[in-house]
């Protein structure tokens, strides 16, 4: 069974059915890549993992344990971090600060919460730098940088990223996502979303592509690369544009 | 309303024939006890509006409900055969807990189910908790004016140049700068405080860090329903006089003072607090206590229209 196991959920906002039956896994070490249009689910997927969206039905295993029905707040305790679309930094709060919401479920132990800064301000040293400035006044890509810092503060077994490229200047995104590289390689299982389908499949080990709350094609990131469709609807044009 | 009255007495008393920077500075001192009571009382509307935007306009009940609960363990408890300090702790410590289960009480059954609905319709009922909590105190304590235990605190004091300031001006105001700074430390101090700052930008974001958001928004009414208390109870021992309606105007000026501070702003609603109780004693004091309303709530007026934001309300605008 592998550490993150989702079966065939269905999500609903109101009377409109958001996800089709969903399915997809995750392994420790692995990026998982979650690619499709604007309003394909992605996002609502995410959600859904981490508790801010109840599914229908379905099943969200983790560790062989479900996850449906636990409190967002509680979801983080087990393991598994979501960076959310948009970043959502705390802006009126300092770098530091947030960094330490991060913590807040081991903000009992102060040393481990120390640690944990001190190997994100290696991973982001730009972040260290500005340690004491608000958040809200840190450039997009620094803020990119908070808010995945901020997520790997409870020490997570899956880190979820919502678009972290989103807004970010070429050269910054692909930094960004080299990091995610690396952050995979520590043994982290990694679910990532991205509308920048090459830069995502570069990084990935697999991938599934979503098109209105459907999955329609999986498979090794390499490969999916390659294929003709994948090519066509996401590896096209200047821009990659959804079909969803 | 009790208040007036007791208050311009305090001022006639005081005058005693000083003039100029005395007048002036014995007006200063008066301003700011009376302000401690305010910014206390303000502190709990911002705290409350920073996380879920909602003025809980029965913040100023709760103070009535805090002062009703003081005065019944002190006259009818008979606290006041007990040594003085430790009749001070309990007359302060419980009506602070009683209220706090009050304003819990209110959040779970009033404001939780209309949490996710439209602010207005949780501001009514805001109103009507107001409302609710008179009316209940009318029918537990009755409608008349009560009085504190006169002789309870020393009524001396001591001259500072032409100023006179009693004993019983520098303990309350000692201990509603303990409260405040008690509650900025806190506030910005601890890792749940920080979490508390953090739900007035994002619930979404906070629950993805682990945070209880419930948790914390009970965690602001308890808070903010203690501050309200304490305030009662002070306001119990410095005028003497408590009735069931001596929350509302209370309540709206705290209100007043948290808006001048830029609600949601903590170091704003004290400052704020500060300045209404100033402004109330020099008006009371140069003018006459019948000005008193009319000068804090034109204030009120003018600078919600004029910086509506308050005059400490400033927000890091955010970059996306």
């Amino acid at each position: 069974m592998a550490l993150l196991e989702i079966n065939d959920l269905h999500v609903f906002y109101g009377n409109i059915e958001a996800l089709k039956g969903i399915s997809l896994a995750a392994e420790p070490g692995q990026i998982v890549a979650i690619l499709g249009g604007n309003g394909a689910g992605k996002t609502t997927t995410l959600r859904t993992i981490s508790g801010l969206l109840r599914p229908r039905t379905g099943s969200i295993t983790y560790r062989g344990k479900s996850l449906i029905g636990i409190q967002a707040h509680l979801i983080v305790g087990l393991g598994l971090s979501h960076v959310p679309e948009g970043r959502r930094i705390f802006s009126i709060l300092t770098v530091e600060e947030n960094l330490n919401l991060g913590g807040y479920l081991i903000r009992s132990d102060r040393k481990l919460v120390g640690e944990r800064k001190a190997s994100i301000y290696t991973l982001f040293p730009r972040l260290a730098e500005r340690r004491t400035q608000l958040a809200g006044t840190l450039s997009g890509g620094e803020q990119q940088m908070l808010a995945i810092g901020r997520a790997l503060m409870s020490g997570p077994k899956v880190l979820m990223l919502d678009e972290p490229s989103l807004g970010l200047s070429p050269i910054l995104a692909r930094s960004v996502l080299k990091t995610v590289r690396e952050i995979a390689n520590r043994g982290t299982a990694v679910l990532l979303v991205e509308q920048n389908a090459r830069q995502a499949l570069a990084i990935a080990d697999r991938a599934y592509v979503i098109e209105v709350g459907r999955v329609v094609l999986e498979g090794e990131a390499a490969i999916l690369a390659g294929d003709e469709r994948v090519q066509k609807a996401y590896l096209g044009g200047f821009e990659a544009v959804g079909a969803g | 309303m009790s208040l007036g009255w007791s208050h311009k007495h305090r001022i006639a008393e005081a005058k005693g024939g000083k003039k100029g920077m005395g007048e002036f500075l014995q007006y200063t001192v008066i301003g700011l006890t009376v302000g401690s009571f305010y910014a206390l009382v303000a502190l709990g509307y911002t705290i409350v509006y920073g996380i879920i935007r909602l003025i809980n306009f029965a913040q100023g009940d709760l103070s009535m409900v805090g002062a009703f609960l003081g005065w019944t363990l002190l006259v009818s408890f008979g606290l006041d055969r007990l040594p003085l300090y430790l009749a001070l702790i309990i007359a302060f410590v419980v009506p602070m807990l009683g209220t706090a289960v009050v304003n819990l009480g209110i959040l779970q059954f009033a404001y939780k189910p209309l949490l996710k609905r439209s602010l207005l319709a949780i501001l009514i009922t805001a109103l009507g908790m107001s409302l609710l909590l008179q009316n209940t105190a009318e029918l537990i304590w009755g409608p008349r004016i009560e009085a504190y235990p006169p002789n309870l605190l020393p009524s001396t004091g001591f001259f500072m140049g032409p100023v006179h300031v009693t004993y019983v001006q520098i303990a309350l105001a000692f201990v509603s700068l303990l409260l405040m700074g008690a509650m900025v430390l806190f506030i910005q101090g601890t890792t749940v405080g920080t979490a508390m700052r953090a739900l007035a930008v994002d619930h979404d974001a906070a629950r993805l860090m682990g945070i209880n958001v419930d948790g914390v928004i009970r965690l602001a009414f308890v808070l903010g329903a203690m501050l309200a208390a304490a305030s009662g109870v002070m306001l119990g021992l410095y005028y003497v006089q408590i009735q069931f309606t001596l929350g509302f105007l209370l309540g709206l000026r705290a209100f007043t003072a948290a808006v001048i501070g830029g609600i949601g702003n903590i170091p704003g609603a004290m400052a704020g607090g500060m300045l209404i109780g100033l402004l109330e004693s020099y008006t009371t004091g140069y003018l006459s206590g019948k000005w008193k309303d009319v000068i804090v709530f034109g204030v009120l007026i003018t600078v919600l229209i004029v910086k509506p934001t308050g005059l400490f309300g400033e927000r890091v605008a955010e970059r996306m």
